[in-house]
């Protein structure tokens, strides 16, 4: 009996494929090439009638130098960290113990706890913007990191998808923790948390993604530019530019848009599996 | 006598020792779970109650006064032109988002599966769109849709196509935004049929070709298809309800013109609640936005059932 390949095969048909996917793969990855392209130019040759992947002349020192001096890139950039940082930090503190208890241990209120976590999924983030900023007004909070912050201390999707992960380690994992003397908060920062690196680690990158991205929350709550996070940061910019100067505005965005791209690349299989993570459900 | 009481004693202090041992577990479960309880009520649950009850009021930012409208704010709503185009404009873009990034993700998908070689590769330049910073890329595309420099008109007067300045065209500023929002979703959907794809199992196929479907139009017809079912129904949903948030693009390269012909709903409501002040309205309309957010996950839910029926 002869085995059949699976894939289709035949040098015809990867002539093909890679056609059709290089062609995407150019297509999805020009605008990145164009950034770059137009960061290094002078304004001059931006505007020339004829585009060249190159510069003719380098003009990338004075365009970076542009960038980070005319507006606190910088901040900005220190800002994403601050406030992406802060948020994954609260997000685990508080979706981790809610995730072991929802995988594996008994209590009344489980049920309805599981129930307010899916309703929660439902809800687009921008749905609850009037009311937060109207709470945040009255504590005084608007215009700070807290405005920032304080709306994605929750994270039900993280509950989630640590849930469901927890829901897969065995429970005499956790038997033999309890007959070794350990609580269940020494069960779930020693025991259960090492055993989810994982599916920490998925939902850190998701979050990082998600809330260095984020443009819409900042915009409303954030006035000061030393508060500005990156794309906020680089709004400002094309704002105070005019749009006319797309040299230094070019080098600011590949400069936002680097550290996320480079933890991308670097980290590639735990966004990829992240997203499919939250397929299986 | 003391030998029949001695193992029911210690049956009785077995139960009151796993009487104690419960206790202790739903007291440890309130302890680790309300953080998590608390803030999805103040963050989530009951802003989204207050938004609810908002819409139903005349208040306007920074008043002191609140009064019950009933559904004078729906009323108005209904009344403004702008509002349907709004929605008009908001279901067009779902419309040529959605089909568009959901074909061609399972597409690439496909393909890249189809073979061994640059797998990594695709995967990896398909998606990348996905994690980067979508203002940052808006501001790019808005150069690329420059209508003298622009990559996209210079392509298009050397293939001898028509050319125009796309977003400031009313006819075609919504479409040049989808396109943005086409290339983001790509990857996203890209992803997840990878992943349907990997779950189907191998001897399907070699049942499909016992039963003599050769070639990759028939596999594809009588297996895959078939089995990426729920993927693709979970593609759809998230593709809808991510083109329904469509903001940011708006904000930036067009400001909601020319025209309104950009006016979207999330846009709108920014700049009802945000701009003007208008909480109470505002608060309607994100209403609206989350029920259609809602109506595609009923939908969702539905139409799964029915395919477990048949499943």
């Amino acid at each position: 009996m002869r085995t059949r390949s699976l894939a289709a095969s035949g040098l015809g048909f990867e002539i093909f494929r890679h056609a059709v996917l290089g062609l995407g793969a150019v297509l999805m990855l020009a605008p990145f090439v164009i950034m770059v392209s137009v960061s290094l130019k002078s304004s001059g040759e931006i505007f020339s009638p004829e585009f060249s992947l190159l510069p003719k002349q380098w003009h990338a020192w004075q365009n970076y130098a542009d960038a980070f001096t005319k507006q606190p890139l910088a901040r900005y950039i220190l800002n994403g960290f601050i406030v992406t940082g802060a948020i994954f930090t609260c997000q685990l503190l508080t979706a981790l113990p809610c995730a072991y208890a929802l995988a594996k241990l008994r209590w009344r209120g489980k049920e309805t706890m599981f129930l307010l976590v899916l309703l929660g999924l439902l809800i687009p983030p921008q749905v609850t913007a009037i009311p937060l900023y109207i709470l945040l007004w009255q504590l005084g909070l608007l215009n700070s990191y807290a405005a920032v912050i304080l709306p994605s201390t929750i994270s039900v999707f993280g509950i989630f998808l640590l849930r469901q992960f927890f829901l897969t380690v065995p429970d005499d994992l956790i038997n033999a923790a309890r007959l070794d003397g350990l609580g269940e908060f020494a069960i779930v920062w020693r025991i259960m948390m090492p055993t989810a690196m994982p599916a920490v680690v998925a939902f850190g990158v998701l979050s990082l993604v998600w809330n260095w991205n984020e443009f819409f929350w900042p915009l409303i709550v954030i006035q000061s530019e030393h508060l500005a996070t990156p794309p906020l940061g680089v709004v400002y910019f094309a704002n105070a530019e005019a749009g006319t100067n797309y040299g230094p505005l070019m080098a600011a965005a590949t400069a936002i848009t680097a550290p996320l791209v480079i933890a991308f690349l670097a980290a590639q299989r735990w966004f990829i599996d992240g997203v499919t993570m939250t397929a299986v459900k | 006598m003391s030998d029949l009481a001695l193992p029911m004693a210690g049956a009785a202090t077995g139960r009151r020792r796993r009487a104690a041992g419960e206790a202790a577990e739903q007291m440890a479960a309130w302890v680790l779970a309300g953080p998590a309880f608390v803030l999805i009520w103040i963050m989530l649950l009951g802003p989204t109650v207050a938004v609810f009850v908002l819409s139903f009021t005349d208040w306007t930012f920074g008043m002191p006064e609140i009064a019950w409208a009933g559904l004078a704010n729906y009323r108005e709503m209904a009344a403004d032109e702008v509002f349907w185009k709004t929605l008009r404009n908001t279901l067009a873009y779902v419309a040529f988002v959605v089909p568009l990034s959901v074909f061609l993700g399972l597409g690439a998908a496909i393909l890249i599966e189809a073979g061994t070689s640059l797998r990594g590769f695709y995967r990896a330049a398909f998606f990348l769109p996905v994690v980067s910073t979508l203002l940052a890329m808006a501001l790019v595309f808005q150069f690329a849709f420059h209508p003298t420099v622009g990559a996209i008109n210079l392509t298009l007067a050397f293939l001898g196509l028509p050319t125009t300045d796309w977003l400031k065209n009313p006819d075609t500023a919504l479409f040049a935004l989808g396109v943005i929002g086409i290339w983001q979703a790509i990857g996203l959907s890209m992803v997840l049929f990878v992943a349907g794809l990997k779950a189907i199992p191998r001897d399907l196929y070699e049942a499909a070709a016992v039963d003599g479907a050769d070639g990759a139009f028939e596999r594809f017809r009588r297996v895959t298809w078939p089995m990426l079912g729920p993927a693709t129904l979970f593609v759809v949903t998230i593709t809808a309800i991510r083109a329904f948030q469509v903001f940011d693009t708006v904000q930036v390269l067009t400001d909601g013109g020319p025209n309104k012909s950009t006016n979207v709903l999330l846009f709108q409501m920014y700049q009802e609640g945000f701009s003007f002040l208008r909480s109470a309205y505002a608060a309607a309309l994100t209403v609206v936005f989350l029920g259609f957010v809602l109506l595609v996950t009923v939908i969702q839910v539905k139409l799964q059932e029915r395919h477990t029926h048949y499943g």
